[in-house]
């Protein structure tokens, strides 16, 4: 146990894995996603109330989760980085951002395609979507910190400290935004909420949950990997990970 | 331990009053914004006594956001934030009263001027008294959680916009619950509820708070 | 099939969030890998000219 958790903090032994089970994972999610996309569209019945409008909750919810799934991994990564100075839980943080904003972009937008037959209007200051709406706002902040930060280094610690700092408020300015939303429920019609909900219908959300979140592990297996490049590029295993690439193994090949 | 925080906050204050354009440009600030609405939107008393609870403390949280600009830059620039964090003394409890001074000069006026200004929104004494001990609770509040962000910008050139974007989704339920509370005294309803949550967040933040600009501020300085 | 397409009068709500959640999701593996090739020919570039330096 402690000689593989040794192992995964090592950056060339974590570049390697990540390399090997990178197309692997987003094989299965692709294929998962596949599925789940087919048991919702076709083998789900029509909903009772939404009638097929309630299909979108496929994607919606899954993004939605995702969108709050990632930022916990990027506080959790942050802290271990933080505590233990480990560089590699730096690097997760780092590629887990752009990913979870991508999500939290998606469950905004389909959260309001979803609510304009509902609602008859693209947006309501519904407590779910303005959550997602400032979810938004903190992954951008996430972000241009970083990049306010020439220095790798820097940037790590600093966003790190953001990170936390934001998965502690982010309960509460959840729960702030549903308070003041009960305030005003007298201007939304219906809510998004999942629909009641038999077998047929929940089995896809499972499986498109699963798919998102291997989808996720996928896209943050590549681009850790271009993060650990970066963070340890005057290391040796770094040239002889890149041999393929350098020009003198053109010329001895 | 106490004595260090005093001697930090009367030396932050000695500064500040040193540079007043400073301390009163945040506060010119929240008075304009305050002007802007009656014109943009109506000045219709009826629309003003609805609109007013939210334009001040909208107002409010983007003038505390105008302040924080002082508060880490000008003693990270010159290092004496540096030598802050070399003190024998826990950081937290300094930064702690950095952010005392700093509330003192930027919440407090606020918490002043509004009553002030709020009369020109047409709300009744009984809001206006509402108005300021919501401020009074909701504005250390508002400086604790800008301390962070600004101890983590105070590195960056030109950090205003990032600033804002990185502190305003945090401040977001002090304006909720700030607003309500208002709301409710304008309509002549029990503001209670919205000021007891007021009260928690500001215990929140002034326990957590200045630990966690303690460490951006060492990470900043690193 | 044009029942299905049709999705019950939701053709374009239904239609349109699952084209969008394909956008987002080719979006985010064709950018990863392109910042992983780019960071990739970068580095070996900066090797090609280390050695070159240190050959001299």
């Amino acid at each position: 146990m402690w000689t593989w958790f040794h192992k995964l903090g090592s950056p060339p032994h974590l570049y390697r894995l990540a390399g090997r089970l990178a197309p692997w994972l987003l094989w299965i999610a692709i294929v998962l996603i596949a599925i789940g996309t087919y048991g919702g569209l076709v083998l789900a019945p029509p909903d009772y109330q939404q009638g097929d409008g309630f299909r979108i909750i496929y994607v919606h919810a899954p993004s939605a989760w995702m969108s709050m799934s990632i930022y916990a991994v990027m506080a959790t990564a942050s802290a271990i980085g933080l505590i233990w100075r480990m560089k590699l839980a730096f690097a997760v943080a780092a590629a887990s951002a752009p990913v979870g904003a991508s999500f939290t972009f998606l469950a905004l937008v389909t959260g309001a395609i979803w609510g304009q037959p509902m609602w008859g209007t693209w947006w309501v200051w519904d407590a779910r979507l303005t959550s997602e709406l400032i979810l938004l706002f903190v992954y951008f902040g996430y972000m241009g910190l970083r990049a306010a930060f020439t220095e790798v280094q820097k940037a790590d610690r600093t966003s790190a400290v953001l990170a936390i700092v934001g998965v502690v408020n982010l309960p509460i300015i959840h729960y702030s935004v549903v308070w003041w939303n009960t305030l005003h429920q007298a201007s939304t019609v219906t809510k998004l909420d999942n629909p009641s909900i038999s077998m047929n219908m929940l089995w896809p959300l499972l499986v498109m949950i699963i798919g998102f979140n291997l989808f996720y592990i996928a896209i943050l297996a590549t681009r850790v990997r271009s993060e650990v490049l970066g963070r340890e590029r005057n290391a040796r295993w770094v040239s002889e990970a890149l041999s393929d690439l350098s020009p003198e193994n053109g010329i001895t090949a | 331990m106490g004595q260090a925080l005093l001697a930090v906050v009367r030396r932050d204050l000695r500064i500040a009053f040193r540079r007043l354009p400073d301390l009163a440009s945040p506060l010119m600030f929240f008075a304009i914004v305050i002007t802007l609405f009656p014109l943009a939107i109506s000045p219709e008393p009826t629309v003003l006594r609805e609109i007013g609870p939210g334009v001040l403390w909208v107002a409010a949280l983007l003038a505390t956001l105008l302040a924080l600009n002082t508060l880490f830059r000008s003693d990270f620039d010159d290092g004496s934030l540096e030598q802050l964090a070399l003190s024998t003394h826990p950081l937290p409890l300094l930064v702690f009263g950095k952010i005392l001074a700093h509330w003192l000069i930027s919440g407090v006026p606020l918490v002043v001027l509004s009553p002030l200004l709020a009369l020109s929104y047409d709300l009744s004494l009984n809001t206006l008294q509402v108005l300021a001990l919501a401020l009074l609770i909701g504005t250390p509040t508002l400086s604790l959680l800008g301390s962070v962000g600004a101890a983590l910008t105070a590195g960056v050139r030109q950090a205003g916009g990032l600033l804002a974007l990185l502190v305003l989704p945090l401040m977001l339920p002090v304006l909720v619950f700030g607003a309500r509370a208002t709301t409710l005294a304008a309509t002549g309803q029990d503001p209670a509820g919205p000021l007891y949550l007021l009260a928690a967040l500001a215990v929140l933040a002034v326990t957590l708070g200045p630990f966690a600009t303690a460490a951006a501020v060492r990470v900043s300085l690193e | 099939m044009t029942e299905f397409l049709e999705m019950g009068g939701y053709a374009k709500y239904v239609w349109s969030a699952f084209g969008l959640t394909l956008v987002v999701l080719v979006a985010n593996i064709v950018v990863a890998r392109q910042q992983f090739r780019s960071v990739r020919t970068r580095l070996a570039q900066r090797w090609a000219n280390q050695q070159e330096s240190s050959d001299l």
